[in-house]
């Protein structure tokens, strides 16, 4: 009776490790809690190039993350993709004409979004647009531009 | 000439030896799911079961995690660092672990821990007659000692292999962000970011039941139909090892192009 | 003579496939008597038994038990006819990781829900039969090869089985426990109305508890009958193996090629 007890309780044990385990890859190895996160505020940009900016992106503030990338569309009238962001509702005293760029952390690392603040009084709200953009830098381009720039030297 | 026909007979045997293997093992099968319900009837004998496929193998897939993870971590790291995307550890850890470490080492490490005890274990008992006589006293071995240890192996790998989960990334997050100083909280950023828990994680854990299933069937067919000597069962012990890897390492590429290659 | 309990007609079988151990055996055990089988070793006495108890099946030829034809029964129906058999192997065969106790207890755990009173009452007058109840604590390691054997006949009669079949039940048992036993299998017999087979290759103590005898050989039964009837037959074979005579009849060797042309062919190549 007493060793089966133990095989018991080992057994149970050894399903509560594993159910912590779970949870603990749920909460914390994949995007499994970002569903919950969506609270605070939308804003949207407009861009002429995302590069390969993806949602749940980060959108940082002097490095600082504020929000998340949470939509990419594309407008059919301006012919720009619009990228829908939410940001925390704790940062809600961000200018009015703070502009976003597209930057990508190091050579190969993720593209993300970095808010430069403006000067105005009045801060961005639920859906505010930010009218102030610089697109991604595609490397391509870039080494488009410079070899066109020493062929035609 | 007869050299050719020679060939073509000896092809025809093994195409009909395997054909018959597998339909052996397939009936085998059949019989021992149809024992399900016995077993729901005795949990008793489950859980003793699970403890020992389960709860003794911990230890091991517990210490390789740690040391699986450290490693992936630092030899990412090493490489990460040279392009300045030393973010991305967290990912690259935890990707390897989910997706493909975690399932196959812990299939690897579950067959030579518990596989081959069980092989071992089943045909010992057919080796010393215990099978034949619990037959006789009107108790169906299959249901009574194969089941059992079948359905404790199905559930016990998928159980190590989340906890292997869990423990190789943890490990990997102290090497890169105690040791190396990535930022502790873009390593779980990057992570939470990209890895995706229906995609990476269910599918890893798809993964690990698939082994499961292969691994405890091939344990307990090779127990089961070992010869009843102890060459026999040394050879069946054997065997059921090195099928399960083969087996394991096949149906991962299989998987893997199913699961993540589009 | 009684009814049969068993009937054994034309049977055939072949573990490989090629060479037929048995050329058409007929065999009847009478209901309620004991009834050896007996004969050199490797005829396939041990391999009789296991075509009564349905593990193996002949290639042909019929197995009855009861009136049940035992190798066309499906699983279900081999099993229920298989509670009223009890098997005593020639290995012992006990569970090695349970104690003897539990050994005893399990066809009981196994097909009832009895009180834990009740099994212990039942385990314990079993095992005070073969003289083994202060060695209910022992592993099945720790017993000797005579004691597992008794453990393993305590087991075999727990569910109170119809027929019970003994394989080499005699061999390995000190004397005053070969006495025991000789007595207990021919008092369980009597006392329960068993029907009992004994394999056995002992003369003196099966002819002494035997109410019928057959010799199986080279595939048949060679001759049957009772203990006296054997004992004054004027068979050669049957005076040979009745007394252990060396030279006669009975085939010593496993089936071979003659043995001065094989002690030629190693010198040909
Ligand atoms: N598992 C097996 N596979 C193949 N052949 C077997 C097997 N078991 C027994 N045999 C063969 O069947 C024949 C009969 O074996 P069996 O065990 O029935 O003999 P036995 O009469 O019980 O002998 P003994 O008195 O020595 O116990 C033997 O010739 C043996 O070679
Ligand atoms: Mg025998």
């Amino acid at each position: 009776m007493n060793s089966s007890k133990k095989v018991e309780v080992l057994v149970g044990a050894l399903f509560l490790m594993a159910i912590l385990a779970f949870v603990f890859l749920a909460l914390n190895v994949s995007n499994f809690s970002g569903l919950s996160s969506n609270k605070g505020y939308k804003v949207t940009a407009q861009f002429n190039n995302i590069g390969g900016l993806s949602t749940k992106a980060k959108v940082t503030m002097s490095g600082v993350t504020v929000g998340r990338v949470t939509a990419i569309s594309y407008d059919k009238k301006s012919f720009r993709a619009v990228v829908t962001m939410t940001i925390d509702p704790s940062f809600d005293y961000l200018p009015e004409d703070s502009q976003a760029s597209i930057y990508t952390a190091g050579l190969l690392g993720e593209q993300y979004i970095s808010l430069e603040t403006g000067a105005e009084d009045a801060s961005l709200t639920e859906g505010s647009n930010i009218s102030l953009t610089q697109s991604a830098v595609v490397l391509e381009e870039i080494i488009g531009k410079l070899l066109v720039s020493f062929t035609t030297k | 000439m007869s050299g050719l026909i020679n060939f073509l007979q000896r092809l025809g045997a093994f195409i009909i030896d395997g054909m018959a293997g597998l339909g052996r093992s397939v009936t085998f099968l059949i019989s021992v799911l149809m024992g399900f319900k016995d077993v729901l009837l005795r949990p008793r004998l489950l859980i003793r079961e699970i403890y020992s496929v389960g709860v003794l193998s911990l230890l091991i897939i517990f210490f390789s995690a740690i040391f699986v993870g450290m490693v992936v971590s630092l030899l990412g790291y090493t490489i990460l660092v040279d392009f300045g995307g030393e973010e991305s550890l967290g990912l690259l850890v935890a990707l390897t672990l989910v997706r493909e470490l975690a399932p196959v080492l812990g299939a690897l490490l579950f067959s030579g821990r518990a596989g081959s005890a069980v092989t071992a274990e089943i045909g010992l008992m057919k080796a010393t007659e215990q099978l034949a006589s619990m037959e006789m006293m009107a108790v169906d071995p299959i249901r009574r000692i194969v089941a059992p240890r079948f359905f404790a192996g199905l559930i016990s790998l998928p159980i190590l292999t989340i906890i292997f989960m869990a423990v190789g990334v943890y490990s990997g997050y102290l090497v890169g962000s105690e040791w190396k100083g990535v930022d502790a909280g873009s390593f779980w950023s990057q992570i939470q970011n990209k890895v995706e828990f229906r995609h990476d994680i269910i599918n890893g854990i798809i993964k690990s039941i698939v082994f499961a299933f292969v691994v405890t069937w091939i344990a307990v067919y090779q127990g089961y139909h070992a010869m009843p000597t102890s060459e026999g069962v040394s050879k069946a012990t054997t065997n059921s090892v090195v099928y399960s890897a083969l087996a394991i390492l096949g149906l991962d590429f299989v998987l893997t192009a199913m699961m993540f290659a589009s | 003579m009684s009814n049969s309990l068993v009937k054994i007609r034309d049977v055939h079988f072949s573990w490989d496939g090629r060479r037929d151990i048995y050329s058409g055996v007929d065999l009847d055990i009478p209901e309620g008597k004991v009834t050896a089988i007996m004969g050199p070793s490797g005829t396939g006495k041990t391999t009789m038994l296991r075509l009564i108890g349905g593990q193996l099946k002949p290639t042909q030829g019929s197995v009855e038990v009861a009136g049940q034809e035992i190798p066309k029964l499906n699983r279900k129906a081999l099993y229920l006819a298989r509670r009223r058999m009890g098997m005593l192997f020639q290995s012992g065969a006990l569970l090695t990781d349970l104690s003897t106790f539990e050994n005893i207890a399990f066809p009981i755990r196994e097909h009832y829900d009895f009180s834990e009173t009740m099994i212990r009452d039942i385990v314990l007058m079993k095992l005070e039969l073969v003289g083994l109840r202060g060695a209910r604590d022992l592993m099945p390691s720790e017993l000797s090869g005579g004691m597992k054997r008794r453990v393993a006949l305590a087991r075999a009669i727990v569910l109170d089985p119809v027929l019970m079949m003994y394989d080499e039940p005699f061999t390995g048992l000190d004397p005053v426990t070969l006495g025991t036993i000789v007595t207990l299998i021919k008092e369980l017999n009597n006392a329960l109305g068993l029907t009992s087979v004994i394999v056995s290759h002992d003369i003196g103590e099966t002819f002494s508890i035997a109410d019928h005898v057959c010799i199986l050989s080279e595939g048949k039964i060679v001759a049957a009958g009772s203990p006296e009837e054997l004992k004054n037959s004027d068979s050669a074979f049957v005076q040979q193996f009745v007394n252990g005579h060396p030279d006669g009849p009975m085939p010593f060797h496993y089936p071979a090629d003659d043995y001065a042309e094989d002690l030629l062919k190693g010198h040909k190549s």
